[in-house]
């Protein structure tokens, strides 16, 4: 700020010739500390009382008028209408009570904030109405027993609930994401090692090339193995053919995951390493994949999460058993997603039943997976306060 | 502090590798990058393979129906008739009509949980659309089918009484028959695509949040000191600044409804047609075709549907590699692993 600036603009309404010998004029604003601000501030802190009866009674209001109108004066019964009348009349009701005291932004925000609710309300109503209607049609072969560790060999499908399970599918499950994993886990942690710890210019073809292949439908992977394991190969349907079906998917989900997360190691824990004389194998093995460890499990189990569900790459590769079978070689092999696909497609109500059932099963589990992910991939927690340390004891502070 | 995590994602793919080193490997170094290097070779030809594959499969076909396999909408094989035109247009309106529910839903929801949801329940709520992500697709199929089916086949005569002279919306039935015929309306594009929107929106929405939550607190402090609203903030700052992932999370949406399989077999009644009305009943979609003949393909047969898994393929790949781009371009990339 220069003195000529000051002098220029401290005179409210001064002409001063500029540079070019032209003269301009310059207002200095009033400041008036008695008047009201131009634009009156929205509140940032917590609504008040008004506010919140504002809004609150605006609904209110609009669900008492919306179902007058629609249940009782317009001939547009049914919990449809009222809904949407309701939605709207609410809009409207928050536009003319927040009109009353406030501006047109005003009105617009409250609106606003409506129709964000609402929204938001109506994901939650899905994803809701989802689980509990999985559960409310499925909940009565889950009170026997024995729909957990029984197959359904020789059940037919008005059998009542107390014969026959989803335990063959439950193992079918199991195996073919066992062998999956063991086969997914290896290759998709080894391959982000290469991408992050190696790299070059072959590592860079690598990731185009998994970060594409994430791209590929499942149905996609399934005709894969299909046709090369079972039509050309001349493999059997079976658990090992639905096992390298769910691998090929999950392989570059895994490995971009895992990479993800060994990315954000920090290069200075790595350097360190390498700086004390660890091999790069140490350092890796040592430092940067315990390190990553929270996130490489959350990889995995979202993966698995994903794997458990997946139905298509299973429909075309494993065929169906009614009984239990171990040997994932040997022939057809159910698992829970293909039990719930052929009971939801049979006409047969019980079939149904059981197919709810089952989806209640896998949800349970999907839940389960879901829950652990995120116990592991959060934070360690803060150590408890230790006891406060006399200078005296001022020794080498161990590592945290 | 030489090297910040946050850095990292800043850069660009190709600068996060290591930078190279002058000295060759010895010992059990070499070992290491030997091995690496191998698993990544294994990596690449398992699923550069499949690529490599379904496009080596694909040639013969395309020799053999040429252009017409793109426009012809029979999938006749024993009358030699092959063609994806049909499911083609099924798979697009199926997705789109999946995207026209879940975009505008993904979009409140994410806003709702970044800018409106109490502090207290942010967490749970985020954590809610994650396990929303990880439900099966066969569990929205059932919720689909068994649940939404009736209902949206009613809205579907709602909508083609009221809006049937939109070409989009007619149905080869009379609307306003005294006795609705129900089995006109269900096993839709319409019905299917609501089933699909449930499992992309949650995807489509955790991109959003995502992006949303790393708008500059300090800009927003700026828009609301300044003296605008809440919704004034989020339009001044946040929609902004999220464009990129806005647009990104809704075309990852988009290449995952595509490729949807077992929801859309379902709820659909399979039909080889082309047509725009996505109320009527029977349509049809690649990955339908698929999992609905594999089983008793010849091996010709088998080839043309390689060759329509290969065009998803592509059609997904296209998509999604659009949709890192930008949300890699926008300003609200920095930091979001899509």
């Amino acid at each position: 700020m220069t003195s000529t600036q000051v002098r220029r603009t401290d005179v409210n309404g001064a002409r001063i010739p500029d540079r070019s010998g032209r003269t301009r004029t310059t207002y200095l604003p009033h400041l008036d500390p008695a008047a009201a601000p131009p634009v009156p501030r929205p509140g940032l802190g917590r609504p008040t009382a008004e506010e919140r009866f504002t809004v609150v009674g605006a609904w209110v209001s609009a669900f008492a008028l919306a179902w007058l109108l629609t249940q009782r004066i317009l001939p547009l019964g049914g919990p449809a209408w009222l809904l949407v009348a309701w939605f709207g009349l609410g809009l409207l009701m928050s536009a003319v009570t927040t009109s009353m005291t406030g501006r047109r932004v005003d009105v617009v925000d409250r609106v606003v904030a409506g129709i964000v609710t609402s929204g938001a309300l109506v994901v939650g109503a899905a994803l809701v109405s989802t689980v509990v209607f999985v559960v409310y049609r499925g909940w009565e072969p889950l009170l026997h027993l024995n729909f957990f560790v029984d197959d359904m060999a020789g059940v037919g499908p008005r059998d009542p609930f107390d014969r026959g399970g989803i335990g063959h599918a439950i193992l079918g499950s199991a195996i073919e994401l066992g062998i999956a994993i063991a086969v997914t886990l290896p290759l998709g942690i080894g391959t982000a090692v290469f991408m992050t710890e190696v790299g070059g210019r072959f590592a860079v073809v690598v990731r185009t090339i998994v970060e594409a292949m994430t791209a590929l439908p499942s149905i996609v992977a399934g005709l894969f193995v299909y046709t090369v394991l079972i039509v050309a190969l001349g493999f059997p349907r079976s658990g090992f053919a639905a096992a390298m079906a769910l691998s090929v998917m999950m392989l570059p989900i895994i490995a971009r995951a895992a990479d993800v997360v060994l990315r954000v190691v920090p290069g200075g824990l790595r350097e360190a390493s390498l700086a004390l004389g660890a091999s790069r194998w140490r350092t890796v093995w040592h430092v940067v994949l315990p390190t990553a460890r929270p996130g490489l499990a959350t990889a995995l189990i979202l993966g698995v999460a994903r794997g458990i569900g997946e139905t298509s790459p299973v429909l075309l590769t494993s065929g169906v058993a009614t009984f239990f079978v171990t040997d994932p070689t040997d022939g057809v092999m159910n698992s829970l997603p293909l039990f719930i696909f052929k009971g939801a497609r049979s006409p047969e109500p019980m079939d149904i039943e059981r197919a709810f059932a089952a989806a209640t099963v896998l949800l349970v589990l999907v839940l389960v997976l879901f829950v652990i992910a995120r116990l592991v991939a959060r934070p360690p927690r803060a150590r408890a306060p230790r006891p406060a340390r006399t200078p005296r004891a001022k020794r080498a502070p161990e590592e945290s | 502090m030489t090297t910040l995590p946050a850095q990292d994602s800043v850069l660009p793919a190709s600068q996060a590798s290591p930078r190279r080193l002058a000295r060759r490997a010895t010992g059990a170094d070499r070992v290491f990058e030997i091995g690496a290097r191998t698993v990544g070779a294994t990596v690449l030809v398992v699923t550069g393979g499949i690529g490599a594959f379904l496009a080596w499969q694909s040639v013969p076909t395309l020799q053999r129906y040429g252009w017409s396999f793109f426009t012809e909408s029979a999938w006749q094989p024993e009358a030699d008739v092959l063609g994806i035109g049909a499911v083609l247009v099924g798979t697009v309106s199926v997705a789109g009509v999946a995207m026209a529910f879940a975009f505008p839903l993904a979009l409140l929801t994410a806003l709702y949980i970044s800018e409106y949801a109490p502090a207290g329940v942010k967490a749970t709520l985020v954590s809610l659309v994650d396990l929303m992500a990880a439900v099966p697709s066969i569990i929205y199929g059932m919720w689909g089918y068994f649940l939404v089916m009736p209902h949206a086949a009613a809205f579907s005569l709602w909508l083609h009484q009221h809006l049937g002279w939109i070409p989009l919306f007619d149905v080869q039935a009379d609307p306003d028959a005294a006795v609705w015929d129900q089995s006109r309306y269900i096993g839709s594009a319409f019905c299917a695509g609501i089933a699909v929107a449930m499992m992309v929106l949650p995807m489509s929405c955790a991109v959003m949040r995502q992006v949303f939550s790393q708008t500059p607190p300090g800009e927003k402090e700026a828009a609301l000191a300044l003296g605008a609203t809440r919704w004034g903030m989020i339009r001044s700052v946040v929609l902004p600044f999220g464009r990129g992932g806005i647009i990104g999370g809704t075309m990852l949406g988009l290449g995952r409804a595509l490729g949807e399989t077992i929801a859309v077999l379902l709820i659909i009644s399979p039909d080889f047609v082309i047509k725009p009305r996505i109320l009527e009943v029977g349509t049809s979609s690649v990955s339908a075709l698929i999992a609905g003949r594999f089983g008793d393909a010849s091996a010709a047969q088998l080839s043309a549907l390689l060759t329509a898994g290969f065009v998803l393929f592509l059609i997904t790949l296209v998509v999604n590699t659009l949709a890192a781009m930008i949300v890699a371009r926008s300003r609200s990339g920095a930091g979001t692993e899509a």
